[in-house]
């Protein structure tokens, strides 16, 4: 072996040898009386370098694994056409994915496997040895680059014409503005975000209607401790029909009278026990879809902000800073709920230029 | 090569389809300078070197699986009616990125195989690199020369996170867009530039229907460059750097030992990726993995209970959580949401931290030399305990991402568990620094008493006098030096500089490296060596226990 000939005396030297031509150890400390590097043990044979036996197996073992994946590969051809997917059949689904996915894993692992075992058990076995180098180049390969800059500094004057050089840079950091200022179109030309955020299309007169059927709900139909997820009748079919889903989701929820702490200038916006909250939480805006009828507690299932419903949806837990945005409600002539207005405040997550 | 080239043809030709070939190519290539370099490369053996191995590997499933893909899918969401083969969704209104991830699930051949091997393989692609960072942090393989290639590693890092969340987005179902609809709230959340952000995201206000052909833009096209071109930045460093090794004996600074790339490290590596590539098909063949065709297409109203982001976002979605009621107020006539900001800060505080550690240790140091052999992580006990801090911290954020489903499952309160969570953020990575610091203290203890005194070999001998002794079993010096093969530091010296001042930087140097270094167990010289062995030579002792056992 190459590597017995290391003697522990040398490699110390090396080891000696690349302190001394690093720069500094900083805080290091540097042991005068180390102990030295033994240099490499004996080396080992493996069992397949001295019985043969096991030789041939191995190299049995590498190629049958190698025609292993031969079939694995003419399995997963066949699982192809064997296992076709019928149309409205989940399990063709299944039988196509499990067959065609066990062929390519066996042809896979197989060359796999056989490489490693082939590496570990019969290529040769003894570790060679690379020398480094300092990664900073040699001292004249480094003055050589020095020289090099000073000469295309020298011809160019780049250092010298100060003018020319700081108007290029000047140049060269204003010239990918005109990029950037393209990118305002991502978003529409006439739109202002604070304005399409605070509103929704809510407006007086609209009815409240079931998710997503859109039938309207009649006051009569709540009954005390129940739950409606609401949309504006109007939703269904109409324009940029999930942005305004997105705004205008509602909970409707109905609870006795006397459980309701209203404020006195909001003691209109609810309907006889029935309540309409925004269902989009203040926190980052996920539908706030749990209610919980015995505590009257709404919950929002991503991040697990808690709302009181009978105190005008405070927050009483998880992150959310605000309580859910009132809808106020009455009902119409024929007895169905109607919004009073839109929400008096923009609805789901806060954004700065909300106030 | 002008002189190499005139006898290379006259030996070569005479050789079969092999040798011409060669030739052929050499001489328009001269790529047998490139063989000449490269082809004897030693790399050292380890375990964990593979890590950074499954990454690269798991990459490359990700673009044959994805470039398979994209055949199929439709980055659009104009609404369309489903009418494929999964009969509860048929009639259905979705856009179209959702039916085409449909079709790829339930009507093409090897679709749904492809779409699972895709995202298994993006799951382990980002797993390994985080594991990979570990290790390349707990050994120390990060320092000099090799600090500007794990900023680069972070990088991708960072990349293949936002590969993840980009490509999770694409199928417009009901779990992603809800993920969608949370980074909206978030960068609206953002002070000056938060709505503007999300309407020039979303292309004006969310969902809008041209998020996800942006994102697949992201995906499959700048993203994917990006990690492509740090990849081969990141494997040319390790290449000029040459690859680390742990200490042993006969390996130094200036060496590295290992098998040479031709036969057996092509062999290995190229076998272990057909076995990263192979394990990733088994689970794509047997474990569903986002299963959109329960959850449905997105619609902003519903959502369902236990909604978890994959994995890798779950500490910025535990994050979000753990945040105390009502942090947020309106100031100037504007909102201040800290409950937003806080976690936006905290994450990336932890981040550059984690990017800019190896300067700071640098720093600290004061150690301009370069360092090939790795550390044992007890042998750095500060960095260690710093990891294991940072690794608590990491885990508090990602189970609070789970917070439900722990209340749920352990039949615990909700509450209980967030108030656990948020003291545990704080404590945790508090203990785990002590605890950590202190065993790696003890293990070099334990390694020195090794060297010193041998190994206890479990044997209990009687004296003639009646007095029980364990007999110790020395360690041969193979062994002895991979424990004694390590740098220690002492704290610095807070001197004046050439103007007699002390400067603040000084005092903080000197601070940190009191914290770095005021515990240290120094590696045994030669000297104690032998005087704990008396006055045998280290080698005679090997058979003769009973004098070792007086120790």
């Amino acid at each position: 072996m190459a590597q017995d000939g290391n003697s522990g005396t040398d490699l110390a030297a090396a080891d000696d040898h690349g302190r001394d031509r690093a720069a500094d150890a900083g805080t290091a400390v540097i042991q005068r009386d180390a102990v030295e590097n033994p240099g490499f043990p004996p080396h080992r044979k493996r069992v397949t370098d001295v019985n043969p036996k096991r030789e041939r197996s191995a190299a049995r073992t590498v190629y049958t694994l190698f025609y292993l994946s031969i079939a694995g590969s003419i399995f997963a051809i066949a699982a192809y056409m064997v296992f076709p997917i019928e149309p409205e059949d989940l399990l063709s689904v299944r039988l196509n994915n499990m067959f065609v996915g066990i062929g390519m894993a066996l042809a896979l692992l197989g060359v796999g496997i056989g490489a490693v075992h082939w590496a570990k058990t019969l290529m040769a076995d003894h570790e060679g040895i690379d020398e480094r180098h300092p990664v900073r180049g040699t001292e004249d390969t480094r003055a050589r680059a020095v020289e090099i800059f000073d000469e295309a500094n020298q011809e160019s004057g780049f250092g010298r014409r100060s003018l020319i050089r700081n108007s290029l840079i000047g140049a060269l950091l204003v010239f990918p503005l005109p990029a950037v200022v393209l990118f305002r179109g991502l978003a529409p030309q006439d739109e202002v975000p604070e304005e399409v955020l605070s509103h929704t299309m809510w407006k007086e007169g609209t009815r409240l209607a079931r998710d997503p059927s859109g039938t309207p709900i009649k006051a009569s139909e709540v009954t005390i401790g129940s739950v409606f997820h609401v949309i504006p009748e109007d939703l269904p079919g109409s324009e940029n029909m999930l942005e305004e889903k997105a705004k205008a989701i509602v909970l409707l929820m109905r609870l006795n009278p006397e459980d309701l702490i209203e404020r006195e200038d909001r003691k209109g916006w609810s309907y006889d026990g029935i309540v309409a909250y925004s269902k989009v939480c203040t926190h980052v805006g996920c539908p706030v879809a749990l209610y919980e009828q015995q505590t009257h507690h709404l919950l929002c299932p991503c991040h697990q902000s808690q709302f009181d419903v009978t105190n005008h949806c405070a927050v009483i837990f998880g992150p959310a800073a605000r309580p859910l945005p009132q809808l106020p409600i009455t009902v119409d002539d024929e007895g169905y709920l109607v919004a009073q207005s839109d929400f008096h405040e923009p609805v789901g997550p806060s954004f700065w230029e909300r106030h | 090569m002008s002189t190499a080239s005139a006898p290379v043809p006259s030996s070569s030709r005479k050789g079969g389809f092999t040798a011409n070939a060669a030739n052929y190519l050499d001489e328009r290539t001269s790529i047998s300078a490139v063989v000449k370099e490269f082809g004897r490369k030693i790399f050292p053996d380890h375990w964990s070197f593979l890590l950074g191995e499954v990454a690269l590997y798991s990459f490359i499933v990700i673009l044959l699986s994805g470039s398979f893909l994209t055949f199929f899918f439709q980055a659009s969401m104009a609404e369309v009616h489903y009418e494929g083969s999964y009969v509860p969704l048929k009639g259905v209104e979705m856009s179209a990125a959702m039916a085409s991830t449909l079709d790829i699930s339930f009507d093409i051949r090897g679709g749904l195989l492809m779409r699972q091997v895709h995202h298994w393989a993006a799951l382990l692609f980002i797993a390994s690199i985080g594991l990979h960072m570990l290790r390349i942090f707990f050994t120390g393989a990060f320092r000099k020369p090799r600090e500007l290639n794990w900023v680069i590693g972070f990088t991708l890092f960072i990349l293949a996170m936002a590969e993840g969340f980009t490509g999770y987005s694409l199928p417009d179902d009901l779990l992603s867009g809800n993920g969608l609809r949370i980074i909206d709230g978030m960068v609206k959340g953002i002070p000056l530039v938060g709505s503007w952000i999300s309407f020039l995201l979303f292309g004006g206000e969310f969902p809008g229907t041209d998020i996800v052909g942006r994102l697949y833009t992201l995906h499959i096209l700048l993203l994917p460059a990006l990690v492509v071109a740090l990849i081969a930045l990141h494997l040319v460093f390790v290449v000029v750097h040459k690859h680390t090794q742990y200490p042993g004996a006969g390996r130094t600074a200036t060496n590295v030992v290992g098998y040479p790339i031709l036969p057996v490290y092509a062999a290995k590596a190229g076998g272990f990726f057909f076995i990263v590539f192979g394990v990733i098909m088994v689970m794509g063949t047997f474990f569903t993995i986002n299963p959109i065709w329960n959850y449905g297409p997105y619609d902003p109203s519903p959502v369902s209970a236990g909604t978890q982001p994959d994995w890798y976002i779950g500490f910025a979605d535990g994050a979000l959580r753990l945040v105390p009621p009502h942090w947020e107020f309106v100031w100037l006539d504007r909102t201040w949401s800290f409950n937003i900001l806080a976690p936006l800060i905290v994450l990336g505080l932890f981040i550059v931290i984690v990017a800019l550690y190896p300067f700071i240790e640098a720093w600290i140091t004061g150690d301009r030399r370069e360092h090939h052999i790795l550390d044992r992580p007890r042998n750095a006990a500060t960095r260690t305990a710093i990891g294991a801090a940072g690794v608590s911290f990491y885990a508090v954020l990602w189970a609070a991402a789970s917070s439900d489903l722990i209340a749920t499952h352990f039949k615990v309160t909700m509450e209980g568990v967030i108030h656990t969570l948020q003291a545990l953020l704080i404590l945790g990575p508090i203990i785990a620094y002590f605890v950590t610091k202190r065993i790696c203290l003890a293990l070099q203890k334990k390694d020195r008493e090794i060297v010193l005194h041998g190994y206890e070999s479990g044997r209990i001998v009687r004296l003639p006098g009646g007095e029980y002794i364990e007999v110790h079993q020395p360690v041969d010096e193979y062994e002895r030096w991979k424990l004694v093969d390590y740098q220690s530091y002492k704290p610095l010296m807070l001197r004046p500089n050439s103007r007699g001042r002390i400067t603040f930087g000084q005092r903080l140097r000197a601070g940190m490296s009191r914290w770095f270094f005021e515990d240290r167990i120094s590696p045994t010289t030669q000297g104690e060596l032998e005087a704990a062995h008396g006055h045998h030579a280290p080698q005679g002792e090997l058979e003769d226990a009973p004098a070792e056992a007086r120790h």
